[in-house]
């Protein structure tokens, strides 16, 4: 049986890991190789390395770090940040990446989103979307959440599915930070009004929000970074929560 | 020991080289008729569309190469496919390799399943020394919207929507539907034991 997947995800600025972390098993705590690795090792199924600098200039430095992403870890891994040509992408994937996500770029010119799948593959192309519920409704935000637009959720991830995204990665900026939980809502409303996976994100806090995200929330993964990078849940444990609840994950 | 990955234009060529060297083997990628023959392993991957590919292996002559084969051969994913004797993906009729007498068809249409079926799903009934030491029901790494049915040469079965082949083999050719350079330990393991046959 498919199994739902957990992914801790990375932001990277300047090659290193943002987030304060502190895990005694490894060297080099800012070192996104190392972490990536320990996650791995601990069952994560995938993992995301954002790259939160994502300027021109700086833009070797990160695909110098896919390559050794790529050459070290050997689960499947996503990367982000910045993306907007289908330059950027060829580069990413040349260095080893499996998937690459697009956000703020895709909403500017859906063509790329096009493009991309018509270049790459659907597989590996991750739509990024950054959700905000406002009177009543979830509207797509850009530029990591800063830029409102009058674009709606739902319709955007089926707009976006039609031009050949592989996945959406759904963010929900109202949770995102609050370890209240998941918006069960409006993943469920994704998910199932496309026919491609729905990775949610924002707002895990305990096991149990996991066990809604993806009963309630029909989530197809569970992305996730303070939780496990401040060890307040281990994978480990996570995973066996999980299956002990009837949900089918990778031990 | 030499290890050639065939160059073609369905990509990703660079996850296989990578967990190769993870596992102390230097591959070379090429399309080199030369060197595909003279290599003791061969490894044919992809990640992409079947008439295109098959388009390019026979405008290259690696179709005909290809079967001409003697030593072990793995195709991994698309690889996979193209070893099958015909494919219905992107609503082609597409002739493939038909080293594998099984068509490639379409996952169908379920309410409560999403094609193409991305992530890690269980192997079982697994035969052959390609699965020497990997326990039954091992979770590995699937992206995929096309399917291999069941047959002689199944020697791995995987379940989406229906029970389907999630590896092949007929004398030398292997042939894996699943990621192994991405399953972690145990697609390391598998892609071990093939180096090692």
């Amino acid at each position: 049986m498919l199994a739902k997947r957990i992914i801790p995800c990375l932001d990277i600025k300047n090659g290193k890991t943002v987030k304060g972390i502190n895990f005694e098993n490894i060297t080099d705590v800012g070192d996104p190789v190392e972490l990536g690795s320990l996650y791995a090792q601990m069952g994560a199924d995938e993992l995301v390395f954002l790259d939160i600098t994502a300027t021109n200039e700086k833009r070797k430095t990160f695909s110098e770090l896919v390559t050794r992403i790529a050459k070290h870890i050997n689960i499947p891994f996503t990367v982000g940040g910045g993306i907007s040509t289908v330059e950027d992408v060829s580069v990413l994937l040349d260095c080893g990446a499996d998937k690459i996500s697009v956000n703020t770029s895709a909403v500017r010119n859906p063509q790329l989103i096009y493009d991309l799948a018509n270049n790459f593959g659907s597989q590996c192309v991750v739509l990024a979307i950054d959700t905000k519920f406002i009177d009543g409704e979830w509207y797509v935000f850009l530029n990591g959440g800063r830029i409102p637009t009058d674009i709606k959720t739902v319709e955007w991830a089926k707009q976006a599915v039609e031009l050949g995204a592989g996945e959406i990665l759904l963010t929900s900026m109202n949770n995102d930070g609050t370890k209240d939980g998941f918006a069960l809502d409006i993943t469920r409303a994704v998910s199932e009004s496309v026919n491609v996976p729905v990775i949610a994100s924002g707002g895990a806090g305990t096991m149990e929000h996991f066990i809604d995200v993806f009963k309630e929330g029909k989530a197809d993964a569970a992305l996730a970074a303070s939780i496990f990078h401040y060890k307040e849940i281990g994978i480990p444990e996570l995973k066996r929560f999980l299956k002990e609840r009837g949900i089918e994950v990778r031990i | 020991m030499k290890v050639v990955i065939i160059k073609y234009n369905a990509g990703n060529v660079r996850s296989v080289l990578f967990a190769l060297e993870r596992i102390g083997v230097d591959a070379i990628v090429t399309d080199d008729h030369d060197e595909i023959r003279k290599a003791d392993k061969v490894i044919f991957p992809g990640v992409g569309e079947a008439s295109s590919a098959m388009k390019y292996l026979k405008e290259r002559g690696l179709d005909k190469l290809i079967l001409s084969l003697k030593q072990p051969v793995l195709g991994i994913c698309l690889g996979m496919q193209l070893m099958c004797s015909r494919s219905e993906e992107s609503n082609t009729n597409t002739e493939c390799l038909g080293i594998f007498e099984q068509e490639v068809k379409k996952f169908p249409d379920n309410q409560s399943f999403k094609v193409p079926q991305i992530g890690w799903n269980n192997i079982c009934g697994l035969k052959s020394g390609l699965f020497k030491d990997i326990p039954e029901n091992s979770y590995m790494y699937f992206v995929h919207g096309y399917y291999v049915g069941n047959g002689e040469g199944t020697i791995a079965k995987t379940n989406y929507i229906l029970d389907y082949s999630s590896a092949l083999n007929k004398d030398n050719f292997y042939a894996v539907q699943f990621h192994p350079e991405k399953s972690g330990e145990t697609g390391q393991k598998i892609l071990e034991n093939f180096i090692k046959m």
